[in-house]
Parts: C-alpha cells; structure tokens; sequence
C-alpha cells in the first residue's frame, strides 16, 4: 500500500431536494507515472490511483478513470442532484489493488 | 501610491526599454473559509514611513484562481502537509519518549506564536527562528534528531503552527535585544548582490507592481510562509526563499538556517507588522 493515503470529501451536510450540490474531494497519493527513473537509471515503477468513483445510494453519480499524467493528491470538484436524503460513498482504487472508501451523508430538507 | 517609487539600476534600464508594465495589486479582500477575514493590505508600520504608505500581501499580486484556492482550507493543497504535522505533533520521537503534545498540549495552543517570531531567546543569547526553536525542542526536550532546515518534516510542523495563528497580526519585536539583528537584517536588505547588482529593495521596495518579464512582482511580504508553490508543489520555506531570490541575483548565497538569513528574516517580518499571519499560502 502506498505511504500516506488519506481520503478526504467536502459534501453540503444539507440540501433542499431536487438541487444540485457541489462535491470536492482529494486524496494524498504520490501519483508516480511510471515514467521516471531513481538515481541509478532504474525505472520506478508505476503508482498511482487508476479509477475513482461516487455513489448516492447505491446509484452512480460519477466514475473517473485516472492515467499517468495526473499530478499528484488528485482533486476532484462535480456537481450532484439529490432528490432524497441519503449517503455519498466514494470509492479510490490504487494501482497496488489497494480500495480507499469514505462515505458522507446528506440531509434533505 | 506610486509617485515616491524610482526606477533604478540595470534592471529599471531593462525594463523601461521594453516598455514599463504596471500592473497594479489587487482589489480584493481575502476571507478564510467564508468565515476570517484576513488584513492583506495595512498601513505600513513606522520604520518603514519613508519608504512605503502600504504593507500589502503577496495574495493581491497573485491570479484569481491562486488566490481563491487559499481562501478554502479544502482548496489549499497546503493543508495537506498540516494534517500530516498534526500527526506528527502527537506522536512521540526521541529518547525521552515525548511527542509535541506532551508540553504543548493541543497545536491550537501555538496561536500567536509564528506572529511573533523570529524572536530573541534570552536563555540562548541569539535571535532565533521558528525552525531554530523547533530543533530545539527535538535535540534538548525529546532527544530526537533534528530536522534540515529546509526540509519537509521541518515545513510541515511550521505550517501546522502557524495555520492556527491565521488572523493574528505579525508583530514581531525590532527594539530591546533583537536590535541590533534588526538592524544587520535591514543592512543586507538594501546591499546589491551578485553580477546583477540587485538588492531586495530594488525589485521588492522600487517595483512591486511591475511587471519582471511574466511575472508579477510583489513587496516580498513573508506572512504567508510557509508557501505552497504550484510550481513545485510542496512547501516552501523563508530562506529556501532567499536562497532562491540571491541566486537569481547570480551571488553566492547565504545557507538556509544562517545567522545571515535569520537576521533577514527578522527584518522581512518586521516590513509585514500589521499584517495577518496567512501560512501555509498559496503561490504560483
């Protein structure tokens, strides 16, 4: 598992249905492409998180996949519409088959 | 606010024969998580009355988009490296088996502290920056080694310290025993440097507001370190600062930590009293 990954999501904790909200998340994550070489000409080895998505209960709102060239703590900011109260989960799957998953709720008034 | 401003030396040559570019700080008010307004621009602070009306932040000479993504925490790719210190503080490292937290309790008990340094230290007989008393702190209290200088465990704790001073105006001490630092400080600030002859004063002090080819040139304001450089992305520290602007100058530098650049530091800080501590920062 890669050092330091650390999931982190900005979710409104209310919304009035039917609007649509913004979401940002990050997540710590050295992103190494595969590309570059260590001091004694050696490739690294590539790093990086390949897929990223966000459900609301249960259904998809987005499915990202990621390539090399993303730099690195990859950030992400979308808009979602929530009809109904509910929870966010979103999902990171890391390159070492590693899963980092945070779930947020919303409340609809 | 410009009239007092002259253009001097080979580098105002170079610039009026390209055509002088002014470009103006700009108008707007930095509020922290919608929450926090922070002062950017203030009246300069009476040492400086012969030179500047105006002390403004390096916030207001940055675009639209670097200067949003300092007024969120979540935006601030700078935060990251805080929530790693705030680990780091209540861990414990060294010999003594102590974290941070052991004597300072919280990290939100560091309030006001980066306002005032770098500060005279009585026991030690010097002026010392943050990251002088942090070393401290590992070598004599937790038997730990120390950190470099300039580097990232060092950077991130002092962004930690001074995220909870966000909002509290520099106010560091320029009278009394750190005097005669001061006033080494302001010596090397106007002394030209390198094959291009230019101090700090002559970019910082006669051109801020100019143009220097792409990019825009502010007072040198060190209220917002550490800084978070897109160029970079990492943290950047006061001397790595220094270092970065002498070289330009094409000198040899001073060493990051020296007592050079520590008495520099403490007359940079002092040109920002009034200004609110904005740590860790983000600039292009």
């Amino acid at each position: 598992m890669a050092k330091g990954v650390k999931p982190r999501v900005k979710v409104p904790k209310t919304a009035a249905a039917g609007d649509s909200i913004t979401i940002k998340t990050l997540i710590s994550h050295k992103m190494e492409s595969g590309q570059r070489k260590d001091k004694e000409g050696n490739l690294i080895p590539r790093s990086i998180i390949n897929r990223f998505t966000c459900d609301f209960n249960g259904e998809n709102v987005i499915d990202v996949t990621l390539e090399p060239a993303i730099s690195t703590n990859p950030f992400f900011e979308f808009e979602a519409k929530v009809p109904e109260s509910g929870d966010f989960a979103f999902t990171w799957y890391d390159d070492d088959g590693s899963v980092y998953e945070t779930s947020k709720s919303i409340t609809v008034e | 606010m410009y009239n007092n401003k002259t253009v001097l030396g080979a580098l105002g040559g170079l610039l009026m024969t390209a055509g002088l570019a002014i470009a103006d700080p700009v108008d707007d008010t930095l509020i922290l998580n919608e929450e926090t307004e922070l002062v950017t621009r203030t009246a300069a602070p009476a040492h400086m009355a012969d030179v500047v009306d105006e002390v403004i932040s390096g916030w207001h000479f940055r675009g639209v988009e670097t200067r949003a993504m300092q007024a969120d925490d979540f935006d601030n790719p700078g935060m990251i490296f805080v929530e790693q210190a705030e680990d780091v503080w209540n861990t414990a490292d060294g010999s003594e088996g102590k974290s941070c937290s052991s004597c300072h309790e919280g990290s939100d008990s560091m309030k006001g502290v980066k306002a005032v340094y770098p500060k005279w230290n009585e026991g030690a007989g010097e002026v010392r920056t943050l990251e002088m008393q942090i070393n401290d702190c590992r070598e004599n209290r937790m038997g730990a080694e120390k950190w470099k200088y300039t580097g990232g465990s060092m950077q991130n704790m002092i962004a930690l310290i001074s995220s909870v001073s966000r909002g509290v105006p520099v106010n560091v001490a320029i009278d009394g025993p750190a005097q005669s630092t001061w006033e080494q400080g302001k010596e090397l600030y106007y002394t030209r440097t390198g094959q291009l002859e230019l101090s700090c004063a002559n970019c910082h002090e006669d051109n801020y507001g100019n143009m220097i080819r792409a990019d825009h040139l502010s007072q040198g304001q060190i209220n917002g370190f550490p800084v978070y450089r897109l160029k970079n992305t990492k943290l950047n520290s006061v001397h790595a600062r220094f270092k970065g602007c002498v070289r330009d100058t094409r000198a040899e530098t001073y060493k990051p930590g020296s007592a050079e650049f520590t008495a520099l530091e403490l007359y940079v800080a002092s040109r920002g009293n009034g200004l609110s501590v904005e740590g860790p920062s983000v600039r292009n």
